[in-house]
């Protein structure tokens, strides 16, 4: 177990390092800083000065081992548009998204699984395939397209939700919420649906698929056979054992839900690290574009590898692999 | 329907739940300043909004004139040296009190190597403390423009600057953040109460201000608001209360409703295109845009009107000249638009041997619908035979290319801020470049006879020759053809309808210590 | 862009021969039985073969800046108030026929989603064929390689490279480059599952008797490789590719909506999207409207088609 362990961590580590090579590829040869961050009737002297004090006349190695070194310790430098701690960014932006994503995670589950069971056990009802149809559709909306028609129909047509922003917001010690002030809760009601869509119909279509094996299996006919009754058979028998994939599923998918929160924050103007991270490409802010990837990378590496060894935990056999 | 009314209803009582904001106005921007420090980036927009908490020896007034602010008076004591008196009893947000100390560490500041605000004030040599309220300013010989300026070189507190370490810009290649960044103490009419960047900014009243308020603001929320769309209907649903960069295609709408009131105007930027006067092109084949017929055929080839009907909505000026009537130096007798002429532009491509050639056109995305002015003039540029590519990037993306030279042809704003005169036109963007001269000289060109007067009226004290030195040099630029002029930018401002009084400023930039609610 | 299309039209034209070997009268029975694939497919034929046929049936093309006049600008559809012939769907800001550019997009769209599932399938597959036979370091890396790429997300690399790649093409290229910019931003993550599944597949046969015996006769490598062990692998690759497909047009929308994939004057559907979303409340709905429903169509179109074979290949489900 140990050793599984530490091939795993260690499997995560070289692939952080990798990904911050990367990341420093972009860092040094994209995008040109100085132009950023003079004054525009900056004379050349100037900009050169600019260029040494920047460190980016130093050799390749030389770069390469210190913005590895600042990265490893959290030390991403000054973002070229704020002048501000890329890191101290990224974290008050955290939050926004972090909620964004949380609230799209619940609503998939919340509509998702109910859903999925309803299609599997009226499968073959005009009804069940109707549902399994349109789930197609659904993972085949695009999702900016989704949040588009969603503010105009309920933002500007029928002025019900906010279409953009994050409402009033409660700050909590560094944690920014807005689920505690009313403007809040309404302000994350569209951008949380249209980020979930996509989520709800993989979470059906998968519970669908678990629930029609399960409903399969022996032991749901033993308990047919005793008399359980067949609501609760479906659902806290069958259910049950099919959640344990939804569960990897969901953890899995928080890592790309929060990737592809980048694009609904875009739409809606939630002031998260998506947004932080599109007006970066727009800017060419190149070390929030580093730290960007090196950390969305950190959350997905650690999400994956904590579910691989919760499955060696619960599963001896996968330890091998 | 019986839903949505008692969801509205919802709504209505959840909107009464909240106190009622007096004196509260929500600013919607099309984007966020990039930092509390007014000495961080030479943008116009961010020095705007920062004039709320800060403020220079002399402002802008209603009508766009210089007025004394921190300084009470000044005067020309010798061909180098500018005397101001300073305002007595100002404080800081902080308690302090303003003297020349204080306008000492700032021009410090300004001047300041790593500061990237150094080109707003060319001139500036040194500066003496006479005593707790007098200051010299020594600048190169007979500089004329001084006083605009000082505009935009925003006073801090000395003290405030020592204490926290900020005496210097922040330097973003050290790594550490500056405390000016984040925290602000000026002597505006508003005092920075939270920020939290690209969410909201909030100002708040400052009751220590040495002017007599003329606004009944408690509070300003700057919020930026990226996509005009949104930005409409949050005005629309009341959401914001005001907006300075109003789409010019939902005018139309915004003016219908009784909710918003519009204010439209003409704005001090005037768009241009620029050609490369380099030998080659970026082809690398030979340039024939050095050849004036070539480059008025281009602007035959223009339809002015029609972009001012379809893209502008028939809200911007159409230009003859380079700088807006506003601008001094200014002259009437060159603002003629060129009427288009397709024939005479194929003509004189066909005269010059310069038929279908072939050129990058480089557009960014910071002026009014700028994508769609591009790709209509490189359209009509197409009718007429030639065969631009558009290459269309975000400023960011574009300005190393054209910086470096690296453009065929290219768009440029320019409104002459902060020193609304016509030599920043002509120093910064006509004149050769070399030395502090000619930064903006993308294409370039060089023009000795042009040099030769813009020079000359850089040390003439007399307004009047100087003026006319001015309006000389950009007849010269119209003659040669060295840019082509397309409009003035349309002003489109919009409130909601419970705001009395709100002055617009050609400038595009909002002064709200002068609004009344 | 010759490239890309010729890339296109191999598949096209190989599909019925694939298909045929697939166990053919099973699947088009299956096909017939389902009116919803058969629905699908006729869509689906609908729209590519009007988007290749785009420059015949269409009344200017809005590629060339010359052809468009800003006086027909944002026109509106033609059964509206002020509609006009011939630009049934009406107009864009710039005076382009709205139609015209839908059905160019699409293509644009269409050849951009192929291409990449042609480049990342060839890719991952070869890749996948020689990590599954020989083992050892070439599988390590492989694996590895994979690890890093989906430890980014696809999004997320797909916008970097696009914004980032674009700006380091000379200027000449641009224009084919950009969307060959954008292949490369989506086969960058999409080759890895194809790798996988022929490496897993790989790894099965090689060591069954027929390949053994193969081996023993000295047939060549290559020849076992391509032959023998990579038809086992049609059928879940198929599947794949197919949902990649959908995948990749949905990709290639959304980094043109965000403004980092194909620019103004080639505009595919995002962004006709992006751009008509600035006009959206000034009153030119239909600049937004109808290349969103056109990419709705085409997506669901796909994804209806890759979920009926995933159905009907997958005899479990049956």
């Amino acid at each position: 177990m140990i050793a599984f362990l530490v091939k795993r961590i260690g499997n995560a580590i070289l692939v952080m390092l990798t990904v911050a090579f990367f990341a420093f590829l972009i860092f040094r040869f994209l995008g040109d800083p100085v132009e950023m961050m003079v004054n525009e009737s900056a004379t050349q002297v100037e900009r050169d000065e600019l260029r040494t004090r920047l460190g980016l006349n130093d050799g390749f190695l030389a770069q390469y081992v210190r913005f590895v070194t600042n990265a490893a310790q959290g030390e991403f430098g000054l973002s070229w548009r704020n002048q501000q701690n890329v890191i101290t960014l990224i974290a008050d932006r955290f939050p926004a998204t972090f909620e964004l994503v949380i609230i799209a995670t619940i609503l998939s589950l919340a509509i998702g699984i109910p859903l999925g069971v309803f299609t599997a056990i009226g499968r073959g009802r005009w009804w069940a395939e109707g549902l399994q149809f349109s789930s197609i559709v659904g993972v085949s909306l695009p999702s900016f397209f989704v949040g588009i028609i969603l503010i105009l129909a309920f933002s500007v047509s029928l002025g019900w939700l906010p279409g953009y922003g994050r409402g009033e917001v409660v700050q909590l010690g560094w944690w920014s919420t807005g689920l505690l002030t009313p403007s809040g809760r309404a302000a994350v009601v569209l951008p949380a649906l249209s980020l979930s869509l996509f989520q709800i119909t993989l979470v059906m279509r998968l519970v669908r698929a678990e629930m029609l094996e399960i409903l399969r299996a022996d032991f749901i006919k033993f308990a047919r056979a005793r008399g359980v009754k067949r609501q609760a058979l479906w659902f806290r028998h069958a259910l049950k054992n099919c959640l344990m994939p939804v569960v990897t599923l969901t953890a899995m998918q928080v890592g790309n839900l929060i990737a592809f929160a980048l694009v609904t924050e875009t739409v809606f103007q939630w002031p998260g690290m998506g947004m932080l991270f599109m007006q970066a490409v727009t800017f060419v802010d190149i070390p929030v574009m580093a730290a960007y990837l090196c950390i969305v990378s950190f959350i997905f590496v650690t999400l994956n590898t904590f579910v691989d060894i919760a499955y060696a935990v619960i599963d001896p056999r996968l330890r091998a692999a | 329907m019986q839903l949505s009314r008692i969801l509205v209803t919802g709504v209505a009582l959840l909107a009464l739940a909240i106190p009622a904001t007096a004196g509260t106005l929500k600013w919607g921007a099309s984007r966020d300043i990039s930092s509390l420090d007014p000495y961080s980036y030479g943008d116009s927009f961010a020095l705007g909004v920062l004039n709320h908490a800060y403020e220079g020896l002399v402002r802008y007034d209603r009508n766009l004139k210089i007025e004394p602010a921190l300084a009470s008076s000044w005067e020309i004591v010798s061909p180098t040296t500018w005397r101001f008196k300073l305002r007595e009893g100002v404080k800081f947000h902080n308690g302090a009190d303003f003297t020349a100390e204080d306008v000492q560490a700032s021009l410090l500041r300004a001047t300041n190597p790593k500061s990237p605000l150094r080109g707003n004030i060319p001139a500036y040599k040194g500066s003496r403390v006479i005593d707790a309220h007098t200051i010299e300013i020594d600048v190169s010989a007979n500089y004329p423009l001084l006083a605009n300026d000082l505009t935009t070189i925003y006073i801090f507190d000395a003290g405030w600057l020592t204490d926290n370490n900020a005496e210097a810009p922040t330097d973003v290649g050290s790594g550490t953040e500056g405390y000016a960044t984040y925290n602000e103490n000026g002597t505006g009419p508003f005092k920075v109460e939270s920020r939290q960047p690209d969410a909201k900014t909030v100002f708040t009243k400052f009751d220590g201000w040495w002017d007599k308020p003329q606004h009944n603001i408690d509070r300003i929320e700057l919020t930026p608001i990226a996509s005009p769309a949104t930005r409409v209907a949050a005005l629309l649903a009341g959401d914001i209360d005001f907006t300075d960069q109003a789409p010019v295609q939902d005018m139309p709408r915004l003016a219908a409703s009784p909710e918003v009131k519009v204010l439209e105007g003409t704005d001090l930027r005037t768009v241009m295109i620029g050609f490369s006067q380099r030998d080659q092109l970026l082809s690398g084949a030979a340039n024939p845009m050095k050849d004036l017929r070539v480059r008025q055929a281009m602007q035959l080839a223009i339809d002015l009107d029609l972009i001012n009907k379809k893209v502008m909505r028939g809200k911007s000026r159409n230009a003859g000249a380079l700088v807006a009537p506003q601008i001094p130096g200014y002259d009437a007798a060159i603002d003629t638009p060129v009427k288009a002429d397709p024939e005479k532009a194929k003509a004189l491509l066909k005269e010059a041997g310069a038929e279908g050639f072939e050129f990058e056109f480089n557009c960014a995305d910071s002026l009014v619908n700028e994508e769609q002015v591009c790709q209509a003039v490189a359209s009509m540029w197409s009718r007429v035979g030639l065969k631009p590519k558009l290459d269309q990037g975000t400023r960011a993306v574009q300005t190393p290319k054209r910086s470096s030279g690296r453009v065929d042809v290219y768009t440029l704003g320019w409104a002459t801020l902060p020193m609304l005169d016509t030599y920043s036109l002509t120093s910064q963007v006509l004149h050769t470049k070399e030395g502090s001269f000619g930064i903006f000289n993308w294409g370039g060109w060089s023009d000795k006879e042009f040099d030769k007067v813009t020079e000359a009226s850089a040390v003439e004290l007399d307004q009047t020759k100087r003026l006319a030195m001015e309006a000389q040099s950009l007849k010269i630029a119209k003659d040669h053809a060295l840019m082509i002029p397309l409009h003035q930018q349309p002003l489109a401002w919009a409130t909601t309808a419970k705001i009395k009084d709100f002055p617009l400023f050609s400038d595009n930039l909002p002064r709200l210590w002068l609004v009344k609610m | 862009m010759t490239i890309v299309d010729q890339t296109t039209k191999n598949i096209v034209r190989s599909a019925p021969s694939r298909l045929a070997r697939l166990r053919d009268s099973d699947l088009w029975w299956s096909f017939t039985r389902h009116p919803s694939a058969v629905a699908a497919a006729t869509l689906l034929l609908l729209l590519i073969g009007s988007a290749f046929f785009a420059p015949f049936i269409t009344v200017q093309n809005p590629y060339d800046l010359a052809s468009l006049d800003l006086l027909n600008a944002e026109i509106p559809p033609i059964w509206m108030e002020g509609g006009q012939w011939p630009f049934l769907l009406g107009t864009d800001t710039q005076g382009r026929d709205l139609l015209s550019a839908i059905l160019y997009g699409s293509r644009a769209s269409i050849v951009i989603g192929a291409a990449s599932v042609a480049v990342s399938l060839i890719v991952g597959s070869s890749l996948g064929l020689v990590a599954g036979y020989y083992g050892k370091w070439a599988d390590g890396l492989l694996m590895r390689a994979g690890d890093v790429l989906l430890s980014m997300p696809t999004m997320l690399i797909a916008i970097l490279v696009s914004a980032l790649a674009r700006q380091a093409l000379p200027p000449s290229l641009r224009e084919v480059g950009a969307s060959g910019v954008i292949v490369l931003a989506i086969s960058l993550s999409a080759w890895v599952q194809y790798a996988r599944t022929v490496r897993a597949l790989t790894m099965v046969e090689r060591n069954k008797e027929y390949v053994q015996a193969a081996r023993l006769i000295r047939v060549p490598t290559w020849r076992i490789l391509v032959k023998h062990i990579l038809p086992n692998t049609t059928t879940p690759l198929l599947v794949t590719a197919t949902l990649n497909f959908g995948l990749g047009i949905l990709i290639e929308a959304t980094l043109s909506f965000l403004g980092v994939g194909m620019p103004p004057e080639q505009p595919s559907l995002g962004t006709l999207i992006r751009i008509g979303n600035q006009y959206l409340f000034s009153g030119q709905w239909w600049i937004v409207l109808f290349p969103g429903l056109q990419l709705c169509l085409l997506v669901v179109s796909i994804n209806v088609l890759g979920d009926w074979l995933r159905d009907a290949l997958n005899p479990k489900l049956r």
